[in-house]
């Protein structure tokens, strides 16, 4: 839906970012160029990023005990530019399986993942995850055993989480690179699990 | 739970339909609105905290928030609290707003 | 200097302010355990308003059973939901 005032060809939202943009310009708080890099990092931010933290910590026992006391550190100490994120790595395992969600927001940990998916950042999401975890997890196609823990994260505050999803069977032997292939943005978020290949 | 006090924004718990697992591409405007919130927060700049930025949005009202889209919200926000700050004015936002708009329908059809 | 320890029981208060609040409306009242004593941070409440939110206050990740957050939970008993909340929404559940 947009919004035009009557014989204008730009949405009103649209026109604002350009004009508070053009203007903070204008008066030197920052360049053209400023956005356009700005821009280009965000895009050379994706779940690859994050699946590649998960891959490592798979076949690193040390490198995963440091993940999981001090995400942020961890990440830093591979040469991940984490800028001020402080990150909470946890780990689903055959009797606890993590869903991450911020239902005040959108919190996200994008250095690692870059934008979250509009689901997450929905009311139906935000709402139902806290308090039926099992059906919207359901929804997705994941279904943790009643001897499994489901342990919802709700980032309310100044961390950002991380879900290190169990290595699925079958992946003895496979390189880093392959197994971060398998790892999906939806498995670090905690809605679907890491498939076997 | 009465719902009395709770804000709009603060959702956990309500009732709700299924998840829309569908996205959407992202538009360059969108992408425009992220790195602007970005260049605004960081620590070469400062100019706006994002605890300011989500009180802003927060600030918009339920009716608002419901029925705008998650970058209106931002690009609201961030525009309101530049202006609550006296970083930009009214003025001279209505004057760059219309100048972008007569260059839009002077250049064609905008992304 | 942290008030709280893993394992310590606590309640989040029961109070219903406006202004930026980071303590979600459903967890207000419930009771949980300190998961983790985070590190301090300077209060959002405050930075939500240009102050500079000092001096920083404890955060913690608190561990509450679905079942006493949700009256009508169906999940299992094991199920919990963690929160981030600040010290000052915390107060110590008394053991009697």
């Amino acid at each position: 839906m947009t919004m035009r005032s009557e014989d204008s060809v730009l949405d009103h939202y649209q026109a604002m970012e350009l004009a508070v943009s053009a203007l903070m310009i204008d008066k030197g708080y920052f360049t053209e160029a400023d956005m356009v890099a700005e821009i280009d990092a965000m895009a050379k931010r994706t779940p690859d990023i994050g699946a590649a933290v998960v891959a490592r910590a798979w076949t690193d026992p040390d490198f995963k005990a440091r993940l999981l006391a001090d995400g942020t550190a961890a990440c830093e100490s591979i040469d991940l530019d984490m800028g001020p994120t402080r990150l909470m790595v946890v780990e689903s395992t055959e009797t606890v399986h993590n869903v991450i969600v911020c239902t005040l927001c959108s919190c996200f940990p994008r250095m690692l993942m870059g934008i979250p998916p509009d689901w997450y950042k929905s009311k139906e999401y935000r709402s139902r995850v806290v308090r039926e975890p099992r059906v919207v997890l359901k929804e997705f196609g994941t279904e943790p055993g009643a001897d499994v823990d489901v342990r919802v994260h709700d980032n309310s505050a100044d961390m950002r989480y991380l879900v290190l999803p169990r290595r699925p069977e079958g992946t003895d032997g496979m390189s880093q690179d392959e197994l971060a292939k398998l790892v999906t943005r939806d498995a670090m978020i905690g809605v679907k699990i890491v498939e076997a290949p | 739970m009465s719902d009395a006090g709770r804000m709009h924004h603060d959702m956990g718990g309500r009732d709700a339909g299924p998840v829309d697992q569908g996205g959407h591409s992202h538009p360059e405007w969108e992408k425009r609105v992220d790195a602007l919130m970005m260049l605004l927060s960081n620590n070469k700049r400062r100019l706006i905290g994002v605890d300011e930025l989500r009180r802003g949005i927060e600030e918009l009202g339920a009716e608002n928030y419901s029925k705008m889209t998650y970058y209106e919200r931002w690009v609201s926000s961030i525009t309101h609290n530049l202006l609550e700050k006296g970083i930009i004015s009214s003025d001279e936002l209505g004057r760059k707003m219309a100048e972008v708009e007569d260059a839009a329908r002077a250049g064609g059809e905008k992304d | 200097m942290a008030r709280f320890a893993p394992g310590d029981n606590v309640t989040v208060r029961r109070a219903f302010p406006p202004g930026h609040v980071r303590t979600p409306y459903y967890i207000r009242g419930k009771t949980g355990s300190i998961a983790h004593v985070l590190d301090s941070f300077a209060n959002p409440e405050e930075l939500a308003f240009g102050r500079n939110g000092l001096p920083k206050r404890p955060l913690y990740r608190v561990r509450f059973a679905q079942s006493r957050v949700w009256a009508d939970y169906s999940g299992p008993a094991g199920d919990t939901i963690d929160v981030e909340l600040y010290e000052h929404w915390l107060e110590s559940e008394e053991i009697t």
